[in-house]
């Protein structure tokens, strides 16, 4: 029962990073009905960020500066430059298509990602980039329950989670900026006619989509230590079946198929085999996209004529 | 009143718009079909009137040729991954270009493809094998690939774009993790399957090089003269009715699921006709040979060439394909291609005259101005050698700057060159002549110090860029026609 709740555990942490990659993946779908092929890219490019502010500090085991300093400092550098990031590349590739017809975007967008990863393979080489995050965080300093061990990267990685998770469902309920938002998803031409600055709005669901990307990219980088180019396809691929299962544009289904994702991966790991994950994950995605294409929150969208 | 009447008033002369009949926006955009200026425009309106199937013959006697006047070894594999990719991409046409349905696992087909004829044509099965003749086991395999189309296809009635896109792309992933993982002793894993038997065409099994490129230039052609007749037959129709609003196509009788499922259908039995053939030249497949990098190829050659079109999808896959796989290859030509490609759209797109020599001036002398204060600060900013070699290498050598640790500045360089880039797009047209010469200075910077070095990674790029730049500046590709977008 141990191994269970070891991989439980295992399973929701990996998920809650899903979630908040699935989360501005489900965004950008919301304002912009747009499938931001290039948002796993995005998630890349926050690990990479991750990673050169540790060399930057002196390396991850002779650190200059104070451990939560640096985390603090990895966190808001990388959610601020990808976010930078994605709202250039709103701005650049995708504002000028928005009333193309709906498959310029798509395409678009998969040369946005192409061309992410490939700048990130000229820049950084595709050598693996280590993090060593055991050199400067203890991985013994975490809680311990029976025989189920929460290690303190993992504790930081939920507690992160949850707080941005609820701190972006708050700022679309609660704020103004949010209101704007769910007014631009529902209707954006009505939205417009409104005096809301639709430009604006979707840019900024840009920057808050593409920052949770790149935080996520900075957690990644904790938990599994590895970078390469090409890590953001697969991520990408992963939150995109957890907005999906969830029901994509909506934001708790964003969450819930991101630990739904998660949970299913490391169990299949642990109790099948590690060859299959991704096949059983795509297979479950194809299945749940056959019976319930709206997701299991999402509601079904009326055609309108 | 007089009763010789006088001639009745004169009005304005009566509209030139649409005739009875036909719809107001398609006469409007014949109308306004644009020519080339002076005789260019009248040799175009001229070859405008050759019908289709004399230039397709004529095209494909041409590259038929092309082996006899000395194509020959790596050339030759050039043309015949070339014609493949040109193959696929008119097959892709079908789906994304025609009905407008978003397949990103069109590569699976392709593997599917050669991965049957794989089975059916060597000694993997059983304890001999099965080696069926070719003329029973191609169309034996499109029609098993057309069937699973179907199958990949069924969501589509119920999924609207973007979700089908998704629904494909994971049957894409799913293939490559399928072939990779699941049986192993038939599939091969990672391994592939290899020993797999020639094609035979009436009895002789082609073995060359030269033959297979022959054999893809007459299934090329075949299949475009195909899919043209195709085109304007009532299925062609139909499936341009569903693209362009399925909603209404419905209404008028069309079934649009079954339209549908037969653009899936008859998309993936192309891309299995390609991937037998593929199959059979390299004698072995493997399951990287389906990856979705050579799916975002297939769909950059259709994108350059122009969805919908099937001269276009052809001539946008052969010309990427050339670009990508031969030209990207070798230093000396891709140094020939970038500058070339640069001073080409400069001397198109800048006018006047005098505009155009402005920014090539300042450009100019800029480098040299550059070159020669970066020089006089310090030796180690100039201490690097050009990767160009020959006439370029000599030409360039006291205008580029490439420093002693040139990576790291090529990477700053590249990261401030697409920036420029696309603040070129975003700023009014004076400021852009400004910005024009710095940003061609530090292109050739860029290619020098780290594009040119790293060929493998600049052609994938420049396939990102294909994408991104066609999409918003000419959507509908080199040889497409604009189309009318009912705006919704």
């Amino acid at each position: 029962m141990g191994f269970f709740f070891q991989e439980l555990v295992n399973g929701i942490t990996t998920g809650a990073l899903y979630s908040l990659v699935a989360l501005g993946f489900s965004m950008v779908y919301g304002v912009l009905k747009l499938l931001n092929f290039a948002h796993g890219d995005l998630y890349m490019v926050g690990a990479y960020v991750g990673f050169f502010v540790i060399q930057w500090f002196g390396g991850p085991s002779a650190l200059t500066i104070s451990v939560p300093l640096l985390l603090l400092i990895m966190f808001v550098l990388a959610g601020g430059l990808v976010g930078g990031l994605g709202v250039a590349i709103e701005r650049f590739a995708y504002r000028p298509l928005r009333d193309a017809p709906r498959i310029a975007p798509l395409i678009t967008a998969i040369g946005i990602s192409f061309f992410l990863e490939n700048a990130a393979l000229l820049l950084f080489g595709a050598q693996f980039r280590v993090y060593n995050t055991a050199d400067f965080i203890s991985l013994s300093s975490g809680i311990t329950i029976g025989s189920v061990t929460i290690d303190s990267v993992q504790i930081m990685v939920l507690v992160l989670g949850l707080v941005l998770t609820v701190g972006l469902r708050e700022l679309v309920n609660r704020t103004k900026l949010g209101k704007q938002m769910r007014a631009v998803a529902a209707d954006r031409e009505a939205a417009e006619m409104m005096g809301i600055n639709v430009n604006f709005t979707i840019a900024a669901t840009f920057f808050l989509g593409s920052a949770l990307a790149g935080v996520a990219g900075v957690m990644g980088g904790l938990l599994f230590n590895q970078v390469t180019p090409t890590i953001g396809f697969i991520v990408g691929l992963k939150a995109f079946t957890a907005a999906v299962v969830g029901g994509i544009g909506s934001l708790p289904g964003a969450m819930l198929g991101g630990l739904l994702i998660g949970v299913a991966e490391s169990m299949i790991t642990g109790y099948i085999s590690s060859t299959f994950t991704n096949l059983f994950v795509f297979a479950l995605l194809i299945v749940v996209m056959l019976v319930r294409p709206s997701g299991l929150l999402g509601r079904a969208q009326l055609q309108k004529v | 009143m007089s009763l010789d009447s006088p001639l009745p008033p004169a009005g304005p002369p009566p509209p030139a718009g649409p005739q009875v009949g036909a719809d107001e926006w398609v006469a409007r955009e014949a109308h306004r079909r644009e020519y080339l200026p002076s005789w260019l425009g009248r040799a175009q309106r001229q070859a405008e009137r050759v019908g289709w199937w004399p230039r397709l013959a004529l095209a494909g006697l041409a590259a038929a040729a092309l082996p006899l006047i000395g194509l020959g070894g790596f050339q030759l594999q050039v043309g015949i991954d070339a014609l493949v990719v040109a193959l696929l991409a008119v097959g892709l046409n079908i789906t994304v270009g025609w009905t407008g349905l978003l397949d990103l696992g069109y590569v699976a087909f392709f593997g599917c493809g050669a991965y049957g004829f794989a089975l059916v044509s060597s000694g993997q099965v059983g304890a001999n094998g099965i080696h069926l003749p070719s003329y029973l086991s191609i169309p034996l395999v499109m029609l098993a690939t057309a069937a699973l189309g179907v199958l990949v296809g069924l969501p589509s009635r119920r999924l609207v774009g973007d979700y089908l896109a998704i629904v494909t792309l994971f049957f894409g992933e799913a293939f490559v993790e399928f072939t990779n993982n699941v049986a192993p002793n038939t599939l091969g894993g990672p391994n592939g399957i290899v020993g797999i038997d020639p094609i035979s065409v009436f009895g002789h099994p082609i073995t060359s090089n030269t033959g297979y490129y022959l054999l893809l230039v007459v299934v090329l052609v075949v299949t475009m003269a195909v899919l043209r007749l195709l085109e304007f037959s009532r299925t062609g129709r139909a499936w341009r009715a569903v693209r362009e609003d399925p909603l209404a196509a419905g209404s008028m009788t069309i079934p649009v699921d079954r339209v549908k499922l037969m653009a899936f259908a008859f998309g993936a039995a192309v891309a299995a006709l390609a991937g037998s053939i593929f199959a059979a030249q390299q004698i072995s497949v493997f399951p990287t040979d389906f990856d979705t990098p050579f799916l975002i190829l297939i769909y950059a050659g259709l994108i350059l060439g122009g969805a919908g079109s099937i001269a276009g999808a052809a001539t946008g896959a052969l010309l990427i394909m050339v670009i990508y796989d031969g030209l990207l290859r070798s230093p000396t030509d891709s140094g020939y291609l970038f500058y070339g490609l640069i001073l080409l759209t400069l001397v198109v797109k800048l006018r006047p005259w005098r505009r155009l020599g402005l920014v090539l001036g300042a450009t100019l002398a800029l480098g040299f101005a550059v070159h020669a204060i970066a020089a006089a600060i310090s030796a180690r900013a100039v201490a690097g050698s050009l990767s160009s070699t020959g006439w370029i290498g000599s030409a360039l050598r006291d205008w580029v700057i490439v420093p002693a640790n040139a990576a790291t500045a090529g990477n700053w360089g590249f990261v401030a060159l697409v920036c420029l880039l696309i603040a070129l797009v975003q700023v009014s047209s004076r400021t852009r002549t400004i910005l024009l010469p710095p940003t061609l200075y530090l292109a050739a910077f860029v290619w020098e110090t780290r594009l040119s070095v790293e060929p493998a990674v600049t052609r994938q790029l420049l396939i990102g860029a294909i994408l991104i730049v066609m999409m918003n500046a000419r959507p509908q590709g080199l040889l497409g026609q604009r189309r009318v977008e009912a705006i919704t």
